[in-house]
This record gives structure tokens, C-alpha cells and sequence, in this order.
């Protein structure tokens, strides 16, 4: 796919993801935002995976997890987009009844999400144990997994960044969205993650770098990555984004973590977000 | 049921052997241990299948979410490590990728209790069976002999869904038969009575069965029954019983809150309340000791439960 292939899905998903934060007046768009170059470049570009006859068990394609689980309308709107299941049901995330929960669910059987995730943490551990399963299936595909930055703090992570290259589990890329940005405040302010990259390479990985929001930066590294996979060691990339990407009065602040754009301001949001695709 | 002692045998090394039998059984399961290998017993099974086992060190967190990863690919994990490290310390892994997400883990959980003995509170978990029936998906299975614990690891195996199965350190009475299916959810009749239903698991069902000739003597004619499902529990079971015995006690070495006494007192109070006894720890903390001193101590005896037995019989009439 081109590189302007893949701008214009992502300026739809920024679109759906501030309808959607916006419809239901909850939800988290800034990192939403953030995050949608580099998932829109694996689900469109890297990952190969059959969506329209979605496997449970992964086996012989390519997974992806979210550990950081509240970017959800990202996630859903990238799942919708590809094939996963019907657009219009984009409508329903968080409300009563629907399979688009706040935070993503295998509950309600939708196509494409394997597990729960929400609570911090938890995301590279299951990717790894996913990593393994195909290393004993003899399946050469690869598994995908985006981490936040302010979820570096949890101690789980360090356990499974202990793991991964201890056991050469090397068909596994993680993925760090690194905005500088949690809840509370900056990262730096909050807890600082100190040098992120050293920290990643003592344990072992390999890591790499890329600007985050820039769509050649991205599918550049991410081929490097698959070039690289199977050569004893995991990955890491850091993502460099901005919280917020795409539309001017989210960026630059932490302000738009978790809370939704009134009337107004969503209609100035999506002013500045082209519809390429037809909104849901 | 013949209760007659075969040998003297502890419950995690029924997990050992089950689990190499599962190994043999099935190709697709795979074991985690936290670095406990020898306590659990599950050394044979690394050795026989070095690449379906994995070491994840002192990480219980990392392990729990591994294995809930592993299970997504049609794998059949079972997680080792102690019961107070297998469920507190990995609660919140355990609620959301594993019962939450209904993946097919296996959590095995060795040295629950008090007779873990010289460890201290620390390792004496005896709030793990609250904390797992709690959570919906998940079946809590506490077998209450060698036998009974390598039986439930075959059980567990073959259950599509996660559990929690529970057992312990010392060497017990083995005395349920080799050869014997345990069935999740449905309760093992040991002895048929009249005059009360008393409810165990665990390494107390033993100290049950020896209140037995104690309470014959005395003139009491004691219905004891093996609840080694605790969830799902047997309701129709427990009912049936009760309906002739009507009156009830329960022994657990487990907290008063949350444990066996807990559920069998819910389906009373919902259905048919009877006069009721627990034998079980009553909110505190247990300590260094041996075994059955500790056992002794916190009232989770056989001379306790022929007194739970007298009282609730005579609150009866």
C-alpha cells in the first residue's frame, strides 16, 4: 500500500476515533490519536492476516495485542476498517449492550481482539506466551504489541522485558507509543522512565527508533523489524508521537488523555480531519 | 468408601504425576513454573519435555499472562507456583486474561494453608479459595489426597475453561482409589448418615473421616461428604443431604470467609436454612509451626470437628 494510502485511512480513523469519544462523551482520544500512524501502517502495510475469517488461535498469521487498552476507539476503528466487522457498528462503543467495550473484551466475541486488556501491564507478557506458542507450532509469523509509555511503570513489564531475550524469543516486536504523556501529567513530571532505550537494550533487545507519526518513518522501521525477526533476540521500537496528533488544540498537552470533546470542539476536531473513507 | 491408608503420600506429588501424564496424553500441553520446579513436583515433566516447559523465574505475573498468551493457540498451560504466589500476588492478571478473557489456563497452586507449616503466614494462604470463586469463569477444585490431586490434574486437563486447583505440602493419608474419574462438580459421597452432613476438602476431609467411629461411639450417625469442586459447587448434592440430615458442618483449612463453609452457607440460606457449623480459620493470620500443631492450634482438627458436630446436632433440637 502507499505511503498515501495509508495517510488517508489514518485521517478516517482520527475521524471515527473523535465521532466516537464524541458520541458516547467518553473514552480517550488523545492517545487514540496518537497512536493511529503506527497501527493503521501494521493492520494496512506489515501484518499478514486474513480479517474476514478471524481466528482465534492466530495460527498461521501475524497478532497484534494492545496492552495499552483505554486507546480503544483506535483499535476498533483500525478492526472496522480492515474488514473486521461492520463500520455502522462503530456507533455503539461504550454503550449498553455493545461488543465495542470501553476497554477491549473477548466477552462478546468481537472479531479481532484475542484478549482483555485495561489493566496496565499485562500486554507483553501475553504477547510473549503468544510468541512462544507459534515458536512451538512451528509457525513462522510474527506477533505485534503496543505498549504506552506511562505503562512502562508497571513492574509486570520489566518480569517480561527480563524474559523476552533471556529465552530468545525473537519473533516478537513491542512497541512503545512514546508521547512523553500519562494521565497526570508528563512522564517526566509523573515518574520519569529515565533512558528508555538503554534500559530496553540492557535487558537485551534490540531496539530501534522512529518518528511516530510520520507514515514513511514508520513502514520503513517496521519492514527493518521484519527483516530483523528470528535472529535470537526480541525487538523494541519507540515510537516517538504527539499525543493528540492531527488535531491542533489536542496536541501539546495531557489534557485530552481521557476526556471527550464537547459539541463544538468535536466539530472543530473533525475540521481538521479529512473524511477519505465515509464516516460510519 | 474403603478408608483404608494406602501410604502416606503429599498432594503436590499427585500433581507431579498427573501432569507428566497429561504431558504423555496430550502434545498440547505445555507447564510454567516460577522457580519452584522441585516443590511442585513438576521436574519429571521438564525433564521428559524440555521444550513444553518453561522456567519464568521469580516473575508470578509475567508467568499467569504467558500462559494466558500460550492458551490462545490451542495450548493447555498449567502455572506452578505457591498458592499464596499463585493468587494474590497475581490477582488482577489472573481476573482480566484469565477469567475475564475465559482462556484455558491451569493455575496450580501447592502449599496452600497452614500445613505449609515452618514458612509462617507469609506462605500460609488461607484466603485463595475466596479469592478465586469469586471470579466468574473460573472453577476451583481442592482434592484431598495423592490420588484425588493427580486425578483432578487429568480432570483439569481435559476441562476446556481455567481452573484453580488447589493442594499442599506434607505427606497425608492417601486413601481414595487409584482408579477413580474426579468428576468437576459433583461431590464425592465418603460415608451416608442420618443425623448430620458434615462438608470437607481439602487435607481435612482425612480429619473428618477420623471423626467418624468418634462420633458413631457417641451415638451420631455422621453423612460426611467430599466437596473437592468448591465452584461449580454441587448444590443438588448438598441439598439432597441436608434434606435428610438438616443440620450441617464444614471444614476447610481456608478463612472462615470466602472458603467452602461460605458457599455451602449460601445455597442454605437461599434454599433451606439448617442449623450450621464451620471448621476453618476465623479471620486471622497463621504462623510457624509443624503441620498438625498448627492444625491443632487453629481449631482445624478432628476433636473440632466432633465438637462443630455436637453443637449443631443439638441446635437442631
Amino acid at each position: 500500500m502507499t505511503i498515501n494510502e495509508l495517510e488517508r485511512i489514518a485521517s478516517q480513523v482520527r475521524r471515527d476515533i473523535i465521532r466516537m469519544v464524541h458520541g458516547c462523551q467518553s473514552g480517550h482520544p488523545g492517545g487514540s490519536l496518537g497512536a493511529t500512524d503506527v497501527v493503521t501502517a501494521l493492520y494496512f502495510d506489515q501484518m499478514q492476516i486474513d480479517p474476514a475469517n478471524f481466528r482465534m488461535d492466530g495460527n498461521g498469521e501475524d497478532m497484534f495485542f494492545l496492552s495499552n487498552g483505554h486507546i480503544s476507539p483506535m483499535l476498533y476503528s483500525i478492526l472496522a476498517r480492515r474488514g473486521y466487522f461492520p463500520v455502522s457498528e462503530l456507533a455503539t462503543f461504550r454503550q449498553l449492550g455493545t461488543r465495542l467495550q470501553g476497554h477491549p473484551t473477548t466477552v462478546e466475541g468481537l472479531p479481532g481482539v484475542r484478549i482483555a486488556s485495561g489493566s496496565l501491564g499485562q500486554g507483553l507478557s501475553v504477547a510473549i506466551g503468544a510468541a512462544q506458542a507459534k515458536k512451538l507450532n512451528g509457525d513462522p509469523h510474527l506477533v505485534y504489541v503496543l505498549m504506552g509509555d506511562g505503562e512502562q511503570e508497571e513492574g509486570q513489564i520489566w518480569e517480561a522485558a527480563m524474559y523476552a531475550p533471556a529465552k530468545g524469543v525473537d519473533n516478537l516486536i513491542a512497541i512503545v507509543d512514546y508521547n512523553k504523556k500519562q494521565i497526570d501529567g508528563s512522564t517526566d513530571d509523573v515518574l520519569s522512565l529515565g533512558d528508555l532505550r538503554a534500559k530496553y537494550e540492557a535487558f537485551g533487545w534490540y531496539v530501534l527508533e522512529m518518528s511516530g507519526n510520520n507514515m514513511q518513518a514508520i513502514v520503513n522501521i517496521l519492514r527493518l523489524a521484519r527483516e530483523n525477526a528470528h535472529q535470537h533476540r526480541p525487538q523494541l521500537i519507540l515510537a516517538h508521537t504527539e499525543m493528540g496528533m492531527g488535531v491542533d488544540f489536542m496536541m501539546g498537552t495531557h489534557k485530552w488523555h481521557g476526556s471527550a470533546p464537547n459539541d463544538e470542539q468535536a466539530a472543530r476536531a473533525l475540521a481538521q480531519l479529512k473524511e477519505t473513507l465515509g464516516d460510519y | 468408601m474403603d478408608f483404608t491408608i494406602q501410604n502416606q503420600k503429599d498432594t503436590r506429588s499427585g500433581f507431579g504425576e498427573g501432569l507428566l501424564e497429561v504431558g504423555r496424553r496430550n502434545p498440547k500441553v505445555v507447564a510454567y513454573c516460577a522457580d519452584l520446579t522441585g516443590s511442585l513436583k513438576m521436574g519429571d515433566f521438564a525433564k521428559e519435555f524440555p521444550e513444553r516447559f518453561f522456567q519464568t523465574g521469580i516473575a508470578e505475573a509475567n508467568m499467569i499472562d504467558m500462559a494466558a498468551g500460550m492458551a490462545l493457540s490451542g495450548f493447555v498451560p498449567f502455572t506452578g507456583t505457591f498458592a499464596a504466589f499463585a493468587t494474590g500476588r497475581v490477582y488482577d492478571q489472573i481476573r482480566q486474561s484469565v477469567a475475564y478473557s475465559n482462556k484455558n489456563v491451569k493455575i496450580a497452586a501447592s502449599h496452600a494453608g497452614l500445613t505449609l507449616g515452618e514458612d509462617g503466614a507469609t506462605h500460609q494462604i488461607l484466603e485463595d479459595i475466596g479469592l478465586m470463586k469469586m471470579l466468574p469463569n473460573m472453577t476451583v477444585i481442592v482434592p484431598c489426597d495423592f490420588n484425588q490431586t493427580k486425578n483432578a490434574t487429568l480432570a483439569a486437563a481435559e476441562y476446556d475453561g481455567p481452573v484453580y486447583l488447589r493442594f499442599g505440602r506434607p505427606k497425608v493419608p492417601n486413601f481414595t482409589p487409584e482408579d477413580e474419574p474426579l468428576i468437576i462438580g459433583k461431590a464425592q459421597m465418603l460415608q451416608e448418615g442420618t443425623d448430620v452432613t458434615i462438608f470437607a476438602c481439602g487435607h481435612l476431609v482425612w480429619k473428618a473421616i477420623q471423626a467418624l467411629p468418634i462420633l458413631k461411639e457417641m451415638g451420631i450417625n455422621a453423612e460426611l461428604i467430599n466437596i473437592h469442586t468448591i465452584k461449580p459447587l454441587d448444590v443438588e448434592a448438598v441439598l439432597k443431604s441436608v434434606a435428610k440430615t438438616r443440620c450441617v458442618v464444614t471444614a476447610e483449612e481456608h478463612q472462615r470467609n470466602g472458603g467452602l463453609g461460605d458457599s455451602i452457607a449460601q445455597v442454605l440460606a437461599l434454599n433451606t436454612p439448617y442449623p450450621m457449623e464451620m471448621v476453618a480459620v476465623n479471620d486471622m493470620f497463621g504462623q510457624s509451626g509443624k503441620p498438625d500443631e498448627l492444625l491443632k492450634t487453629y481449631h482445624l482438627d478432628t476433636p473440632d470437628i466432633v465438637e462443630a458436630v455436637k453443637k449443631v446436632v443439638a441446635r437442631k433440637q
